[in-house]
């Protein structure tokens, strides 16, 4: 058995995560990889496209209806879909209550604990709440966890800011344990010059784009039947795109630790590609009054 | 060996040859001790001002900090109140804390419950341990007021009280009028004062923040009395009798001296005594409210002001003469009642006391520690009595504390060496008790360690607890006595002079050496 790789894919919220966690992984299951999915969001849709279903049962759902995290077995959270993949999600509060956070630590020692990880794998991927607000959210990239982190982003601003954000945690873990950054997977939004822009950012925070993964709406053609592209139209040139970037992360070896950049930095880089237009520094703090006084 | 018949405990056993080897063997086998010439070179360092000065440059540790957390203190102001079951909600092991803590204080058992939150209650929030917690103490305990608090747990996760206590009520696990007044109280901010503030002022509020129609200042006749985070019995009972004889209605806020003493004669009380429903709702009507902890009263003292409308005296803690005069002659100002000739001999027998006693106390030099109120009192005493305070550790003082403390310190020449570390702990006492002797150490029992290492110096180098304050697990029934009033100045004088008396005893005992100062006569 190969070593298993444990992969944590980050993001903005709404970037895509799930969506493309969920094809690529697909295209490692076509290529005969053995993989399993750990959602790490409240909102427990990780897995869906994978298992045809709504919401997978999660693992702290389950835990408080039998009333405490030791009386769960470990074949109650696995379900098994497409290709084989292993899928577990983690589950968490509503909006509002409790902590999330500890719901993400909660179920990844369970699943330690039960020997999730001991089974016959090639790669897991943990697919992470969008913001990392606390501890909790970093859980997947603890010592002996995920060594590998894509980031998903695409050519807006606070996509990309949020990117950089992520590289910053990274960093804090990098220097005292294995992780890595292993690349931005850029989600096409289709602005102009996107690849580029993906690339110089990639290229600052020491790392590269694996990826460009182009806009195309069988995406959600496929997601509303609950399905990969690759499993619901294999022909789309579409499940081309998921194929390569599986091939590129099977073959990845270009893993870093990430060298953020600071917000001017930032700022630069969104002004020179025209996604920011640059700050008028006379304008701050004037009411429109104000602005109406000043030009007559 | 243990003999069946004669069953030692530690020490002595301990001593016996076969133990001393054992240990010995210990050692050798299994410690990895370092040697003892290291051993004792380090501790001697430990003792030098060089260390004194890397131990205040500590910035991340905390070593024994003389202080305990919030839900402990809403634990206490819960019990004072009149069938009223504490409730903390958030884990378990807390409350057990909090249970022992007081059992070891007050030799009494202490009835407090937790809703146990466990691993999916921190995930999913605690609302369904609060539906069974309620819904069960009640059940089980009958209380006539459930008053809750909260761990750290709780408050890390954001649970909501108010909402989750009306949906408590809401889905019928408790009547819709039963009184569960509640305090957030995180243990990671202020300390068991802090919480004792937090929790009366919520009890406060829901008896009258929406029930002040009809309400009057001065209706009642009455005088409002809040204690603060009391652990002295003592000092609810003389606070009763000075107003008592005074002929002053007044309302304990919180009384707890009847559950937290309770008699053997065959009956458990889970509940007994504590201030009624109908006193707290009727306290609006008084006069107006003395606050005896003024420094840990903050949040009250808001409440009191706005909501009540009351006019809060500006006082010290009623504790030695003059603060304890002031405190008497206010008290006579705003109801008018003179104060009687029987607390006018209790002052003079203190006066004479302290003139007794004088020559012994002068000059001698105190390190203490303790609560804020407590340490402005005890401060204010040993002034009066020209004794020296030298160092001041209050863990939970803040800046106006420690503005109040020097500001105290200036007004007497027996002050003027006098240093005060607000937020220092017990570690840093030990440091400036080696590097400036004081005479005696006055604290709660966990200073007990400080003596032992000084004494490990050398006798010369011994500092004498004496010990006043909370908690005092080590000796007994100390918990009945009083510091506040002329009353508590005379328990305080009474334990200092012959603490200093106990000292010259042991140290004039030597046959032949020393006893030629071994008096009969002190």
């Amino acid at each position: 058995m190969a070593r298993l790789r444990q992969c944590a894919i980050y993001g903005k919220g709404g970037i895509g995560k799930s969506t493309t966690t969920q094809n690529l992984v697909a295209g490692l299951a076509e290529a005969g990889k053995k993989v399993m999915i750990v959602g790490c969001d409240p909102k427990a849709d990780s897995t869906r496209l994978i298992l045809h279903a709504k919401a997978q049962n999660s693992i702290m759902e389950m835990a408080a209806n039998a009333g405490s995290v030791e009386d769960l077995e470990l074949e109650d959270v696995l379900k098994v879909g497409y290709r084989d993949i292993k899928c577990v999600e983690s589950g968490g509060p509503e909006p509002g209550v409790g902590c999330a956070g500890r719901g993400v630590i909660t179920a990844i020692n369970f699943l330690e604990e039960e020997g999730a990880y001991e089974e016959d794998l090639d790669f897991v991927f943990y697919d992470v709440l969008g913001d990392v607000v606390c501890g909790g959210f970093a859980m997947p990239i603890r010592e002996n966890k995920a060594q590998e982190i894509y980031i998903v982003c695409s050519g807006e601003m606070m996509a990309m800011y949020a990117a950089n954000n992520i590289a910053k945690g990274i960093v804090k873990y990098a220097n005292s344990g294995g992780v890595r950054l292993a690349g931005l997977i850029c989600n096409s939004r289709n602005t102009a010059r996107e690849d580029e822009l993906i690339m110089e950012l990639a290229r600052q925070l020491g790392t590269t784009m694996i990826h460009f993964v182009p806009r195309d709406n069988v995406v959600q053609r496929a997601e509303i039947r609950r399905m990969t592209v690759i499993e619901y139209e294999p022909a789309a040139k579409q499940a081309q795109e998921y194929r390569d970037l599986a091939r590129k992360i099977v073959e990845n070896k270009n893993f870093v630790i990430p060298t953020p950049i600071t917000m001017d930095e930032l700022e630069k880089l969104l002004m020179d590609f025209g996604v920011m237009e640059e700050e008028d520094e006379s304008i701050v703090g004037k009411t429109a009054a104000e602005e109406a006084v000043a030009v007559a | 060996m243990q003999a069946v018949e004669d069953i030692k405990p530690s020490y002595p056993l301990f001593r016996n040859d076969e133990y001393k080897e054992m240990i010995k063997n210990k050692q050798v086998a299994f410690e990895e001790r370092t040697e003892q010439g290291k051993i004792d070179e380090t501790f001697q360092w430990s003792t030098t001002l060089e260390y004194q000065e890397l131990n205040f440059k500590r910035e991340a540790l905390t070593v024994n900090p003389a202080k305990a957390c919030q839900p402990l203190g809403a634990v206490l102001c819960a019990l004072g109140f009149e069938k009223t079951m504490p409730y903390v909600h958030g884990s378990q092991g807390c409350v057990a804390y909090f249970r022992t803590y007081f059992n070891r204080h007050f030799k009494e058992p202490i009835s407090c419950v937790s809703d146990s939150m466990t691993e999916d209650a921190a995930v999913f929030g605690g609302q369904k341990n609060m539906y069974d917690g309620l819904e069960n103490a009640k059940a089980l305990y009958k209380p006539d007021m459930i008053a809750v608090s909260t761990t750290c747990m709780a408050e890390v996760i954001g649970d909501d009280l108010n909402a989750f206590i009306n949906n408590s009520k809401k889905e019928g696990h408790i009547p819709q009028d039963y009184p569960v007044p509640f305090a957030h109280t995180p243990s990671f901010v202020g300390s068991h004062v802090t919480g004792w503030d937090n929790m009366f002022e919520g009890i406060a509020r829901y008896f009258t923040l929406n029930h002040m129609a009809g309400k009057e200042v001065g209706k009642n006749g009455k005088i409002n009395i809040v204690p603060g985070f009391e652990t002295y019995l003592g000092n609810f009972r003389v606070i009763h009798r000075m107003l008592d004889e005074m002929g002053v209605a007044h309302t304990m806020l919180s009384d707890p001296t009847e559950v937290l003493d309770t008699p053997a004669d065959g009956t458990f009380r889970m509940y007994s005594g504590g201030t009624t429903q109908d006193e707290v709702k009727d306290a609006p009507n008084a006069i107006t409210t003395f606050l005896m902890q003024p420094m840990q009263l903050e949040k009250t003292k808001k409440f009191v002001e706005n909501t009540w409308t009351h006019d809060v005296p500006k006082l010290d803690i009623p504790m030695g003469l003059e603060w304890t005069d002031e405190w008497l002659m206010k008290v006579a100002e705003v109801t008018g009642k003179p104060i009687p000739e029987s607390l006018v001999k209790e002052r003079g027998r203190l006066v004479d006391m302290m003139t007794d006693s004088h020559t012994w106390l002068h000059g001698k030099r105190f390190a203490l520690y303790g609560d804020p109120d407590f340490v402005m009192g005890m401060v204010k005493f040993l002034l009066e009595l020209g004794a020296e305070p030298v160092h001041i550790v209050c863990n939970n003082g803040s800046k106006k504390w420690d503005k109040a403390m020097k500001k105290l310190l200036e007004s007497s020449p027996y002050g003027v060496n006098c240093k005060t570390y607000p937020g220092a702990d017990l570690w840093h006492l030990r440091s400036l008790v080696f590097t400036d002797k004081p005479d005696f150490i006055i604290g709660n029992s966990y200073g007990k360690f400080i003596q032992r290492d000084t004494l490990h110096k050398g006798k010369e180098f011994e500092v004498p607890l004496i010990r006043m304050g909370f908690p005092i697990f080590d000796r007994h029934h100390l918990h009945r006595m009083t510091t506040l009033g002329y009353e508590g100045a005379m328990y305080m004088l009474t334990t200092l002079v012959n603490a200093v008396l106990e000292r010259l005893d042991e140290e004039t005992r030597g046959m032949g050496t020393t006893d030629y100062n071994y008096d009969l006569i002190r």
